[in-house]
């Protein structure tokens, strides 16, 4: 492989964004699920991503992370060509699914070691970035802990630290608060804020839950497979109420 | 806000992911201790131009992407899959009552209603245990095979095979680090069986035990791959019952793992013809041959072929751009 690809490699140009979607269409048979998307989610900020359910934010994510393949358009991540670099590409990114990804049966020190081998790291050096990314998302203290036995929000933290360990410089998350309650939602949404702030990681924030954006956020409006706006969340709505304007957006969209 | 947008040179993986403070704000960032002159303001990642800090960047590819992340990832898919197998007890123990049943029940039972006379490798006539004892090694791999093909449409059902697939290595690789962990699992518990086998007075010559030990690495490999390929065709955990009834019991009823090819040609030839193009016939003959410290040529390139065929397709299946990805 000719490009490099490695932990924590900066993106490619100071002027790469973390991620660049330019014309994305998939299709399931007749179902269009994605025409034309077109999206930049810049290094050190979070963009939400905001959609009805099937509006096709899980699709989109499949494509970035080159479960399906793309068949036209541009994914770039970091500036590294998912189509001809994918490897780069791949281990430019940290990824929280919306299914869990990790494995119940281990402890969360077994999970990181494991994940971190998924990307090339010996089990030390894993242990130990994984150890000071739990650190920072406050759940220092259970690495000995067995996955089942974590509440629902603190299994999506040691998710968000797995994707984190190798360093990526985007940090995708699909729905990454599925099944939590208000108070660890909002945690979870201030920590990610946080981290982009703090480690200039680039995040793609899939959500339905308006609630979720905060004003300050790049905000991509996707619905029926297509990009209805993308702009800051306090320009899309200017009286700060996101879930009202998205609304608005996609009623015009679908008159 | 911080610019991250600013250029600094990358920063070098493998010592720096070691560092204590590896995930902290500061050393996500490149590595600022090599001595690079600061890179320009703007342009300075230009593609295809020698950027200030490259050789920082050549030494990282070389940390990041050399031999030591290609064993790192592999040792890592078959450390899980060591764990799994050491903390399921119940599996392993429920992998060996299985052939002990066939051998100590069904194969003590018919022993004096089965003649066997001389054939190769035995040198006299053996008794039926003798005999059935290759075939009950290879079931142990076929349904271990079936086992890892069950775990994997356990791991896409919940998410977990994704992580395993969206990992920066070629699909190929990882797919193969699966299977070798599988193989290595089934090649253990065949031992353990050998053992308990021993014990019961079923001994083989002592070379057997260690000439065998390619034959149950190749026979699990073929095994294994396809189950590898099974768990990309299975939708959904529910259908994998039907694997049980359509895949596993045909390939062991209807092969020679319980009577001789040329004694089942006595009772139908087309049941003996149709055992004679079962792939897992000829892993039975190659582990059969191999326990007695002799090679099979034919049963080892069928074996080596098919499971060859198989991997290929799976990992074909597994591609991003067709198979089970793109039909989910």
């Amino acid at each position: 492989m000719s490009a490099a690809w490695t932990r924590g490699e900066a993106c490619r140009a100071a002027a790469e964004p973390a991620l660049a979607v330019e014309g994305i269409s998939h299709r399931f048979g007749a179902v269009q699920a994605l025409d034309a998307v077109s999206l930049t989610v810049p290094a050190g900020r979070v963009t939400a991503l905001v959609g009805i359910n099937g509006a096709g934010k899980t699709t989109l994510f499949n494509l970035v992370t080159r479960l399906y393949a793309a068949r036209s358009g541009r994914i770039a991540v970091c500036g590294h060509e998912l189509a001809r670099t994918p490897r780069a590409a791949l281990a430019a990114m940290g990824v929280v699914f919306q299914s869990r990804a990790l494995d119940p049966t281990l402890t969360v020190r077994q999970n990181l070691a494991y994940r971190g081998a998924l990307y090339g790291m010996p089990r030390r050096a894993a242990l130990t970035a994984g150890g000071a990314a739990l650190e920072r998302l406050g759940l220092a203290d259970r690495m000995a802990t067995s996955l089942r036995a974590l509440s629902g929000g603190q299994a999506r933290r040691v998710e968000i630290a797995a994707a984190l360990m190798h360093a990526p410089r985007l940090l995708l998350c699909d729905e990454a608060t599925v099944g939590l309650d208000l108070a660890s939602r909002r945690a979870l949404v201030a920590d990610i804020h946080r981290l982009a702030a703090d480690t200039g990681v680039g995040v793609l924030w899939a959500t339905h839950l308006m609630d979720e954006v905060e004003p300050g956020d790049r905000t991509v409006v996707l619905h029926r497979g297509r990009v209805l706006a993308e702009a800051e969340a306090a320009a899309l709505a200017p009286d700060g109420d996101i879930g009202a304007a998205f609304l608005a957006l996609t009623a015009q969209a679908d008159a | 806000m911080p610019d991250r947008s600013s250029p600094a040179p990358p920063n070098a993986a493998g010592p720096d992911a070691a560092r204590p403070d590896a995930a902290r704000p500061d050393a996500a960032r490149p590595d600022p201790a090599p001595p690079d002159p600061a890179p320009p303001a703007t342009g300075g990642a230009v593609r295809g131009r020698p950027q200030p800090g490259h050789h920082v960047r050549d030494r990282a590819v070389a940390e990041g992407d050399g031999p030591g992340a290609w064993v790192a990832c592999a040792s890592g898919i078959l450390w899980r899959e060591a764990l799994r197998f050491v903390q399921q007890k119940e599996r392993f123990l429920s992998a060996l009552v299985r052939p002990l049943m066939w051998l100590f029940i069904f194969a003590a039972g018919l022993r004096s209603v089965i003649e066997l006379t001389v054939q190769e490798p035995y040198g006299s006539a053996i008794a039926y245990e003798v005999y059935i004892l290759p075939g009950l090694c290879a079931m142990i791999q076929l349904f271990q095979g079936m086992q890892s093909s069950l775990s994997m449409v356990y791991d896409r059902e919940t998410g977990a095979m994704r992580a395993l697939l969206i990992a920066p290595f070629p699909r190929w690789f990882l797919l193969a680090a699966k299977l070798a962990a599988a193989a290595a699992v089934s090649v253990l518990q065949v031992y353990a069986f050998l053992a308990i086998a021993a014990l019961y007075g079923i001994r083989l010559p002592a070379v057997g035990y260690l000439t065998v030990l390619p034959a149950l690495i190749v026979s699990g490999l073929m095994l294994g791959a396809i189950g590898l390929f099974l768990s990309s065709a299975i939708r959904k955990l529910e259908n994998f019952a039907g694997v049980m009834n359509f895949v596993i019991f045909p390939m062991f009823f209807a092969s020679s793992a319980l009577y001789p090819l040329w004694r089942m040609a006595e009772g139908s030839p087309l049941l003996a013809d149709i055992a004679a193009a079962n792939p897992f016939t000829y892993a039975v003959e190659l582990i059969r041959f191999a326990l007695y410290a002799e090679l099979e040529p034919m049963s080892l390139a069928v074996v080596v072929g098919v499971g060859a065929g198989f991997f290929a397709a799976a990992s074909l299946a597994y591609d991003p751009g067709a198979g089970l990805m793109r039909r989910r």
